[in-house]
């Protein structure tokens, strides 16, 4: 990743400007990140002072090229990274402070290729966190009735199925019924569509702007892919070599990219038209 | 609960119920039972068989056999251990192998001296010699000899650089045996090698070795035109046979010491010749053998004995007993492989969250694949005496390490997405072994179990090494007689049992693996 890196100073004054650009509501924010870092085996550097806050109910979308540490920040949230420095936030409750057990289960979660478990029924493997909460099999069976309705597979066909029995798209759409299943306020996806054919991932996009409308969720969601970035997110968020470039909406983006690494990547990405 | 559905699980309890029946039908010992044993070649196989058709006549005890143990050493632990009551031995090996003394050129003395010391150190009991003598002794083909004119021991060390010798594995260590022999005569072979001792008659009788050792009583020297030659430095000591007896036992049972006393004298060497003769050429098996042997001396008179059927193990092959051995077989295998589960199963588990330790214990395991099998029993029987206890405890062993690699390799790296997918869901660690990780790693252990399997079916024919039956015994008797027939009625079954135990454990994975993955 041999590149011109930019003036440190003026990156610094922009993520300071993006803060500033970034709603201040008087609610709590659904997640924040305050001033983060994250160092890997005492070698690289993940994560470099990151400061990030999603409002409730907001969409927003984590990009960069791979190694930029977005999937980093985004594994801060449920605990499945812990910081080296700073600290992490869900409704304004520090995440280093409660069980990382069921805070996980309370906090979707929908990764690269879904990551079903193989040996379990697709109703199953919906009402997994209903499960662990001890939902009663009945309730987990009527949420499970819904939820495959909701994403198009009805229980009838689907739910006694296998994941290897699905096709790669029906798959992410379990995986997305199984990480609203327990009704969480917040969704965290790691490139959720990153292993679909072209078609296929335009069809969950927009099956995912259907269902962020019906949800009203938090969503915080990792890509690599800025077009999608474009067509999901409230706020976009461009990192690079640990470090968070600049979060804004997609329409303050195109008009001033502010950045001249964020400018060649939507000129690359077409979506900037100089 | 691992994530098998009920009737995974009732199938599992069933076959696990099975295991524990044929096990516990494997050892069936009442106090009223003494156990005969006997050494692993012709002649004390008969001599035990002999004892113990004399005792069934003639006194109200239950006679267990336990043939073939693999040597003086096992034997002797055996005694000791109170595994087995009684077994014939030689009084030079007493004195030489066991005692450690330094061998003695007369047979009063030497029987003496053993009687004396036995008494003392282990309360067993010499009892009156049977009458001949089996020493170790040193022969060539006819042809050699009378070609290079030798007649002693001191004559073939002038040429034996020029020889090629094979001698018994016994032989080969003891200090009666061969450095023994070495030192005396000064004797420098062009080379040696250890051979069965059935095996080493034949090679000799072919030409490909000149020297071996044999027994004074051998029928074999006849048949292969072997010359003995002449003692002349006096080297071997007097080896006269004798029942050899546990005290304990023969307090309790007196019966023993009378009925035995009646062999006494009963056999000479040239009877002894005759009979192994009948049994080394003729395969005639031991058990009719022993039965003429005691109707001619007149000790089954009035005693109800019966004719022995034509064959038992010997000649013919029953299928009755190849279906016992083979019963038996199956339940060694089966018990020590349901051990090795119930251990190794567990034991991979706990080492997943122990990475560090994980490589060290399993090395360790490993290394316990690589003691050769007769070693690894050896050192058992001191701790556990012979029998099925040790030889479960030797299966068991030597099935620990493909499951345990197994099921650590099968859990560590089971589908990575998955198992992040339910760590990020909320999943304790437990959750995510028990619910995730093992049911994903069924395929990998039962592969591990399927090939220990097959190594515990293979390798139970050992157990008829330290008396726990099983298909071993015809195969090493067979050995020991060069008898084919016999090898292959155990061979056979033995590896029919290994491919049905690895196709019923195919069997069970398909029932154990969880549906949904990978057919």
């Amino acid at each position: 990743m041999s590149r011109n890196l930019p003036d440190r100073g003026a990156e610094t004054n922009l993520r300071r400007d993006s803060a500033v650009s970034s709603p201040t509501t008087s609610a709590v924010p659904a997640l924040e990140a305050r001033e983060v870092s994250k160092t890997f085996a005492g070698e690289v550097r993940a994560l470099d002072r990151v400061s990030l806050t999603v409002a409730k109910s907001e969409t927003v979308v984590l990009v960069g090229e791979s190694g930029c540490g977005k999937t980093t920040l985004l594994r801060l949230f449920n605990h499945l990274e812990t910081p080296t420095e700073g600290r992490v936030f869900l409704h304004g409750k520090p995440i280093d402070e409660s069980d990382p057990i069921p805070l996980r289960r309370h906090l979707g979660y929908v990764q690269q290729e879904g990551g079903l478990l193989p040996h379990w029924t697709v109703q199953r493997n919906v009402t997994l966190v209903p499960n662990l909460l001890g939902w009663s099999a009945e309730r987990c069976r009527s949420r499970a009735t819904e939820l495959l309705g909701l994403v198009g597979l009805p229980i009838a066909e689907y739910g006694a199925r296998y994941p290897r029995e699905l096709s790669g798209g029906q798959r992410q759409r379990v995986a997305f019924a199984r990480a609203v299943a327990a009704d969480p306020e917040v969704i965290l996806l790691d490139e959720p569509f990153g292993a679909l054919d072209a078609l296929t991932r335009l069809e969950l996009q927009n099956e995912f702007l259907r269902l962020k409308g019906e949800l009203e969720k938090t969503f915080l969601l990792v890509t690599h892919d800025l077009t999608e970035a474009f067509r999901l997110a409230d706020r976009i968020a461009v990192m690079r070599g640990g470090e968070l470039l600049r979060i804004a909406t997609g329409e303050e983006l195109r008009e001033h990219p502010g950045d001249p690494y964020v400018e060649r990547l939507l000129t690359l990405a077409g979506v900037f038209h100089g | 609960m691992v994530e098998v559905d009920r009737r995974r699980l009732r199938a599992t309890a069933a076959a696990l119920a099975t295991t524990i029946c044929l096990f516990a039908a494997a050892v069936p010992l009442s106090a009223e039972t003494i156990v005969v044993g006997s050494k692993n070649f012709a002649e004390s196989r008969f001599l035990g068989e002999t004892f113990a058709q004399l005792l069934e006549a003639r006194t109200d005890l239950e006679v267990e056999r336990s043939l073939g143990l693999a040597g003086t050493e096992f034997c002797f632990e055996a005694l000791r251990t109170g595994a087995i009551d009684i077994y014939p031995e030689y009084t030079g090996t007493g004195l030489v192998t066991i005692l450690r003394r330094e061998p003695l050129t007369s047979s009063p003395e030497a029987l003496r001296a053993v009687r004396s010391e036995f008494l003392e150190r282990w309360n067993q009991h010499w009892l009156g010699p049977l009458g001949f003598e089996n020493a170790y002794e040193i022969a060539i083909p006819r042809s050699l000899a009378e070609e290079r004119g030798i007649r002693t021991i001191s004559e073939l060390s002038l040429i034996a650089p020029e020889l090629r010798a094979s001698f018994g594995y016994e032989f080969l260590e003891r200090p009666d045996g061969l450095p023994g022999l070495e030192e005396t005569y000064g004797l420098r072979f062009k080379s040696v090698q250890g051979m069965q001792e059935a095996l080493k008659y034949q090679a000799a009788g072919a030409g490909q070795i000149d020297v071996l050792d044999v027994y004074t009583t051998d029928g074999r020297l006849l048949v292969n035109d072997l010359v003995v030659l002449e003692d002349d430095r006096d080297f071997f000591p007097p080896y006269e046979a004798v029942p050899l007896v546990n005290g304990e036992t023969l307090a309790e049972h007196p019966e023993i010491g009378t009925t035995l006393a009646l062999l006494a004298g009963a056999l000479d060497g040239e009877t002894m010749r005759q009979i192994n003769l009948r049994l080394q050429e003729a395969k005639e098996s031991e058990i009719v053998v022993a039965h003429d042997l005691l109707r001619s001396l007149g000790l089954l008179e009035g005693t109800g004995a019966v004719e022995p059927g034509p064959g038992g193990l010997g000649g013919g092959i029953e299928i009755g007993a190849i279906l016992r051995l083979t019963l038996e077989h199956l339940a060694l295998s089966i018990g020590a492989l349901a051990l090795g589960v119930l251990i190794a199963v567990p034991l991979g588990l706990a080492l997943v969250s122990r990475r560090r330790a994980a490589e060290g214990v399993i090395r360790v395991v490993g290394i316990s694949q690589t003691i050769p099998s007769l070693a690894l029993l050896g050192f058992l029987i001191p701790l556990l005496g012979v029998g099925v206890l040790p030889t479960i405890v030797a299966l068991w062993l030597y099935s620990l390490f493909p499951i345990l690699r197994n099921t650590y390799s099968g859990v560590r790296d089971a589908d990575s997405q998955a198992v992040q997918a339910a760590t990020a869901l909320g999943m304790t660690e437990s959750q995510v072994l028990r619910r995730v990780r093992l049911p994903l790693a069924v395929p990998t252990i039962m592969a591990g179990v399927r090939t220990a399997g097959v190594i515990t079916v293979g390798t139970a024919t050992l157990a008829a090494f330290i008396g726990a039956g099983g298909l071993g015994e015809p195969i090493i008797a067979g050995v020991q007689l060069l008898d084919t027939r016999r090898i292959l009625s155990g061979a056979i079954p033995a590896a029919l049992l290994a491919l049905g135990v690895d196709a019923t454990l195919g069997l069970l994975e398909r029932v154990l693996k969880p549906r949904g993955l990978e057919a």
